[in-house]
């Protein structure tokens, strides 16, 4: 099967441990890593959406920002596509509390925050980008599945595009389906050619039928799998941080993507 | 300005909605002007409002095998697999091409979220969801395609497309980039949204739901009808299927302006429509028929009229069959596909039913009655929350 090329040109990440790339390189060396603040600053967005967005929208919108930012790239242009597992888990688990006891107190902004595209929505509306956004969804595999339609995006159009993987943590009776504890997000700008801002190229290659090796590796208590897209995303993170490697992440069910990694000489 | 696509056949395709199962029922409901909204009896407290409601949806109970997806979702999803021989069409195409060369792209605003306001109601004394709805998969918003991955069998590349009202139609986009990519060779696409507490007291906080059936462009709107609806289409390159009707553009935007409201000049919604025709390699003029967004929001209909009033000639016809089916959401965008792929096939232009004093922006293009023409060339509106646009280009086989 042929294969899809992409340069990747910037890379955001936040966790409760690691504010950005740069500490996730530091940590990768054995250096010791300043804490993060609790909440992701989110800066590109105005001070106001910023106070109003939910935990969800500060997330995406902070990791989105460093991959921009790194990628010296203008927001305004590039396409995008947001991917999540479960979107906003506090505002389902808010919405589905109030429906069950007074659904005509239904916040309206709650309500409007609850799609799946708010982060994109917000993002758009900050950078003043008219170019194409998405949100999709993929159950575990949403890393993958995400990282695929943004390459299928780069290479069709030829043009660069932002690619955001993120999911908060859960809370209450939804909390306990989702399983997911800790926030976490990542972003790449993919881009279909080599440039100066090139950090490495991508070579993803679909592999069918590949079910069995797909199913989650044990449960090592590392904290990335507190999260269910840091558990995803996690091997091509880490490839990133140290220049090299190759990974294969779930594109779907039983659908693998294999990636291998090579650092722009 | 993107490049022209080579087109796809819709090789097969198939809805249910409130008209309906099936596609003759629309058709029916559609050349009789019968609309399908109905006094609101689903929300699980009284909202006085009309609603789009799909009968049958409780006794069509999956199959065993898949019963860990059970929710009224998926259940819609199966009814409306069932109809106009899909299932057995897409099974058909995973034999041709193998599981894994068919992908499965699936648009959807809410997903499942009925099953997780149920559990809410039936939490047991020490808050947690009751036993037979503790089931992750359908608490999750990737609920509907994976069940409909199972259900097929389908093993290529499988994505939930979640945009809101946008959701369905941006489907078809990402389906003819795998197979332009030959990542797939072909592509299961659509959408399915169902009633729920959410979206009901969702959009009636937000003032948008309509007291009275929806009225599309009149005058006096005063919001929307919120219906439900499943749909599914079959992609694959025209030389498998010749004679079948063609996907021959689309076009995605961003409004970039407000989270609930369009944009006041409409300029992510040209942005969409303009991309559309230039990847159809058509020009305005060869339109002959476009389904609107037209949902009946105060805005949303201003903002459109305008648009077709200054994108369009006279002779290319507008409607919103909104008032037939009501606002279907995440499914919006391939139950009106099916209309613009209707309207070609049987040469029917649906009435903009539930309008009888029209909006002062509204042009000469809209059909207020059902018309019966030659359709050669339909484009599909679809405007989401978070000014999320996407517009879809049909047309006729070449003879």
């Amino acid at each position: 099967m042929s294969a899809l090329q992409v340069y990747v040109e910037g890379i955001g990440l936040w966790s409760a441990a690691l504010a950005d790339f740069e500490a996730l390189k530091a940590q990768e060396r054995g250096e010791s890593v300043a804490p993060t603040p609790a909440k992701p600053a989110a800066a590109t967005l105005p001070a106001n959406e910023r106070r109003r967005a939910p935990e969800s929208v500060l997330l995406a919108v902070e990791v989105a920002g460093q991959a921009v930012a790194m990628s010296g790239r203008a927001a305004a242009d590039l396409p995008c596509v947001f991917s999540s597992v479960y979107g906003d888990q506090l505002i389902s688990d808010y919405m589905c509390t109030t429906l069950a006891q007074a659904p005509t107190e239904l916040s309206p902004t709650r309500f409007h925050n609850s799609v799946h595209n708010a982060p994109a929505g917000y993002w758009t509306i900050a950078t003043g980008c008219h170019a194409p956004s998405s949100a999709i969804t993929a159950g575990h595999a949403s890393f993958g599945a995400g990282l695929l339609e943004a390459a299928t995006l780069c290479a069709t159009e030829q043009q660069p595009v932002l690619l955001v993987c993120s999911d908060i943590a859960g809370h209450g009776p939804l909390g306990e389906m989702t399983g997911s504890q800790a926030s976490f997000g990542c972003a790449l700008v993919l881009s279909p050619q080599p440039g100066e801002r090139s950090l490495c190229r991508l070579e993803l290659t679909l592999e069918p039928h590949a079910g069995p090796m797909l199913h989650p590796a044990p449960r090592t208590g590392a904290w990335q799998e507190a999260n269910p897209a840091a558990s995803a995303a996690w091997p091509l993170m880490q490839n990133l941080a140290r220049g090299d490697g190759e990974c294969t992440l779930a594109a779907a069910e039983t659908l693998a993507l294999r990636i291998v990694m090579e650092t722009a000489a | 300005m993107p490049v022209p696509i080579q087109p796809l056949a819709v090789s097969a395709y198939t809805v249910t909605s409130a008209l309906g199962h099936g596609l003759e029922s629309h058709v029916a409901a559609l050349s009789a002007t019968r609309g399908g909204l109905r006094p609101n009896d689903f929300s699980s407290a009284p909202l006085a409002c009309w609603i789009g409601r799909v009968e049958g949806v409780e006794d069509a109970a999956l199959p065993a095998a898949h019963a860990v997806w059970e929710c009224r979702n998926n259940r819609l999803a199966w009814l409306g697999l069932r109809q106009d021989r899909f299932l057995e069409r897409a099974l058909d195409v995973r034999q041709r091409y193998g599981a894994a060369r068919v992908a499965l792209v699936l648009g959807t605003s809410t997903a499942s979220i009925g099953a997780t306001e149920e559990a809410y109601r039936r939490l047991d004394d020490e808050g947690h969801m009751p036993p037979d709805l503790r089931r992750p998969l359908i608490h999750a918003p990737h609920s509907l395609a994976g069940f409909v991955a199972e259900a097929l069998g389908l093993e290529g590349p499988c994505l939930t497309v979640s945009t809101a009202c946008s959701s369905s139609a941006k489907v078809f986009a990402s389906a003819e980039r795998l197979i332009r990519l030959g990542l797939a060779d072909a592509a299961v696409v659509g959408g399915v949204d169902t009633l729920c507490d959410s979206v009901l007291f969702g959009f009636n906080a937000l003032e948008l739901v309509s007291p009275e059936p929806c009225r599309p462009f009149d005058q006096a709107r005063r919001g929307i009808s919120i219906g439900e609806a499943a749909g599914f289409a079959l992609l694959e390159r025209t030389g498998m299927a010749p004679h079948a009707p063609r996907l021959l553009g689309y076009g995605e935007s961003s409004d970039a302006h407000h989270m609930s409201t369009p944009h006041p000049e409409g300029l992510g919604a040209e942005l969409a429509l303009r991309d559309a025709l230039a990847r159809a390699g058509l020009h305005a003029d060869q339109v002959d028929y476009i389904n609107l967004h037209g949902t009946a929001s105060l805005k949303n209909d201003e903002v459109e009229a305008a648009l077709v009033t200054r994108a369009f000639p006279t002779t290319t016809r507008a409607s919103s069959t909104k008032g037939f089916t009501g606002h279907t959401l995440g499914a919006a965008g391939i139950l009106e596909a099916a209309f613009a792929l209707q309207a070609i096939e049987h040469g029917l232009v649906p009435a903009n039913l539930g309008c009888t004093m029209p909006d002062a922006a509204c042009g000469p293009q809209f059909a207020w009655d059902v018309e019966q023409r030659g359709v050669d060339v339909a484009v599909s509106n679809s405007f989401g929350f978070g000014g999320n646009n996407a517009c879809l280009a049909f047309g006729r086989a070449p003879a």
